[in-house]
């Protein structure tokens, strides 16, 4: 049986090859950002750094930079949007599991009917400005998903699957709803609720469409679109330095630009192990059986 | 029982008997309404001179001009074909990918390795577009980009990419399968792991080879979910991906011509230049021409898979 074969040799190949260049990109802003600013503007990027330098770690992570401010935005905008998000949607998902409901098809397709199809973005954008949901740490959280259809469906699936019987022993032992719905319920479906706690969780982490629509003060800026940002002011204040002449201070713009893209990625390389596990299972559950 | 009896008073009686099932959606409902059907109405603005402080109700009906001023620009066309064209490349080369992906992940079925590599590649789904516009720059830089100083020891003088209008549809297909494939993969994966394993045995008493297996049974099995996922984008074709799109290209002109897309365009009327009638007026198109897209891929869809379509 376990001959050699070169069919499988090739295989393995392909597959090695395509993982390593998923990782490969990544790892070359990893190396940019420990080295040296001088050694990367005489030898331009290299994966191999020449001179290793932690100079834009330390920039970054002293002195009230703007990169601290932002990861508290991030961090604070991530949790209790993520918290929130969860709440609603599983609450939500367990009515439209409830068999007991009459009407729950009729609220599935009211959620429904929004999902497949929306204003657009002007109508968004105006309706939170009229909520005053501008410049605002609110307008980070509230508008974005808080609740978004896809995940109440997700959820209100996995819990379909959970026996009837279980509800109508404790509806006679005397519980109510809140009571089935958050003690039973809720920990019986643990594996999609963290499939919808990471979307929800990347999604906030990786927002910078709301910060582009309703933020303009810089000190709400979260970590992505601070990146966003970033990119240009830096170059803007290189010009400035070489108009001014003064050539003593040198900007690690380089290295400081990639050592923030990798301490933007640092809580997802941090939950991504833990995450995991639950992630293919729940995505599995969602999109193949929904 | 109880329950038949009761039928006939409807709604009401079912919200006092389940009246805490209904407490339980009330927040996602009012959510619902608030940031879904309230924003319906804001859809007539295109057809306005819409005004902020004048707001939706009295300002200035000007019937079509919206739409004509961007129909009549040059501009028109092109979005919408660079929308439909990306797109395109996008749904046919990462479906080509992921399948492929898939099928050999089937083929070698050593857990560790599959599970290792499967991690590997999903990760760069994981990362936000901006972060991989970081990534992008490391290799197009003109001075100090990865490809440049290839070219170089390869003798060949280096290209400005980022004023190489003709190179970024390419470049955008490769960074979007890059980033989505290995995701695909897993779905593509999961329904494989769902096929009647005793299909396999009987193919193996018949002396088929793996090879034959994978032509003759997964490939064929797993076309209906294929086809459905990609209907679903094909649905959704009008819709280009600004988190990408922007993020990569931002406001970098020189490069419209091949990379601008709806959902840019849109963005500009209304962020940038500020002008949220037209913008809406375009958006309205876009939202038009999808929601035919969507209804008839979904009837394509059910016409030939019974079971795949959505709804």
């Amino acid at each position: 049986m376990k001959t050699f074969s070169i069919s499988k040799t090739v295989m393995y190949a392909l597959i090695s090859i395509y993982s390593a260049l998923s990782l490969l990109p990544m790892l070359l802003v990893l190396m940019i950002s420990v080295t040296d600013e001088d050694a990367i503007l005489k030898n331009g990027y290299s994966l191999f750094p020449e001179k290793f330098s932690l100079y834009a770690y330390k920039l970054i992570f002293t002195g009230g930079s703007q990169v601290m401010q932002s990861y508290g935005i991030s961090i604070f905008v991530t949790i209790v949007g993520t918290a929130l998000a969860i709440l609603i949607t599983s609450m939500a998902g367990y009515t439209l599991a409830n068999k007991n409901v009459k009407y729950r098809n009729l609220l599935a397709l009211y959620f429904f009917i929004t999902m497949i199809f929306s204003a657009g973005i002007v109508p968004w954008y105006l309706m939170n400005r009229s909520l005053g949901l501008t410049n605002n740490i609110l307008a980070l959280i509230i508008p974005s998903l808080l609740f978004s259809p896809f995940n109440l469906f997700l959820v209100r699936n996995f819990m379909n699957g959970v026996p009837d019987s279980l509800r109508e022993s404790a509806t006679i032992d005397g519980a109510s709803d809140i009571t089935i719905a958050f003690r039973i319920y809720l920990p019986l479906c643990k594996p999609v609720l963290a499939t919808i706690a990471l979307f929800y969780g990347l999604d906030y982490w990786n927002n910078w469409w709301n910060a582009i629509m309703l933020i303009d003060s810089k000190e709400l800026y979260p970590l992505q679109f601070m990146l966003l940002q970033m990119q240009s002011e830096i170059s803007m204040l290189n010009e400035m330095t070489m108009l001014a002449g003064s050539s003593d201070i040198t900007l690690p713009s380089e290295s400081v630009k990639m050592a923030t893209a990798v301490v933007t990625i640092g809580p997802i390389i941090f939950l991504y192990p833990y995450l995991q596990k639950y992630f293919v299972k729940g995505l599995v559950i969602g999109s193949v059986k929904g | 029982m109880e329950k038949k009896r009761r039928r006939g008073f409807g709604m009401l009686s079912d919200i006092r008997r389940n009246g805490t099932s209904y407490l339980l959606v009330l927040p996602a409902m009012a959510y619902t309404f608030i940031f879904g059907y309230m924003t319906y109405p804001y859809m007539l603005i295109a057809f306005q001179r819409f005004n902020y402080s004048k707001g939706i109700f009295h300002s200035e009906w000007i019937g079509l001009k919206n739409f004509e001023f961007f129909f009549r620009s040059n501009k028109a066309f092109t979005v919408t074909f660079n929308t439909i064209y990306l797109n395109l490349l996008f749904i046919i080369f990462g479906t080509l990918t992921a399948l492929a992906i898939s099928l050999i992940l089937n083929e070698l079925r050593k857990k560790l390795f599959v599970k290792i590599s499967q991690s590997m590649m999903l990760f760069p789904n994981f990362i936000s577009w901006i972060v991989i516009s970081y990534v992008l720059y490391a290799f197009f830089s003109m001075d100090m980009g990865i490809v440049n100083k290839l070219l170089n020891q390869l003798g060949i003088a280096p290209v400005n990419w980022y004023t190489e209008q003709q190179a970024w549809p390419a470049i955008l297909t490769i960074m979007h399968v890059w980033k989505g494939a290995g995701m695909s993969a897993v779905i593509y994966l999961a329904t494989i792991t769902g096929i009647d394993e005793t299909l396999y045995e009987a193919a193996e008493i018949d002396g088929a080879s793996r090879w034959q297996m994978c032509m003759r049974i997964t490939i064929p099995l797993m076309m209906p979910t294929v086809v459905i996922l990609m209907l679903l984008s094909v649905g959704k074709i009008m819709y280009g991906d600004f988190g990408m799109i922007y993020a990569l290209i931002g406001d970098n002109g020189t490069l419209y011509a091949t990379t601008d897309i709806i959902d840019t365009y849109v963005f500009r009327s209304l962020r940038q230049i500020g002008n949220p009638s037209e913008a809406m007026a375009v958006g309205l198109f876009q939202s038009v021409v999808g929601f035919i897209l969507v209804f008839g891929t979904n009837a394509i869809t059910r016409k030939f898979f019974k079971d795949g379509a959505l709804y």
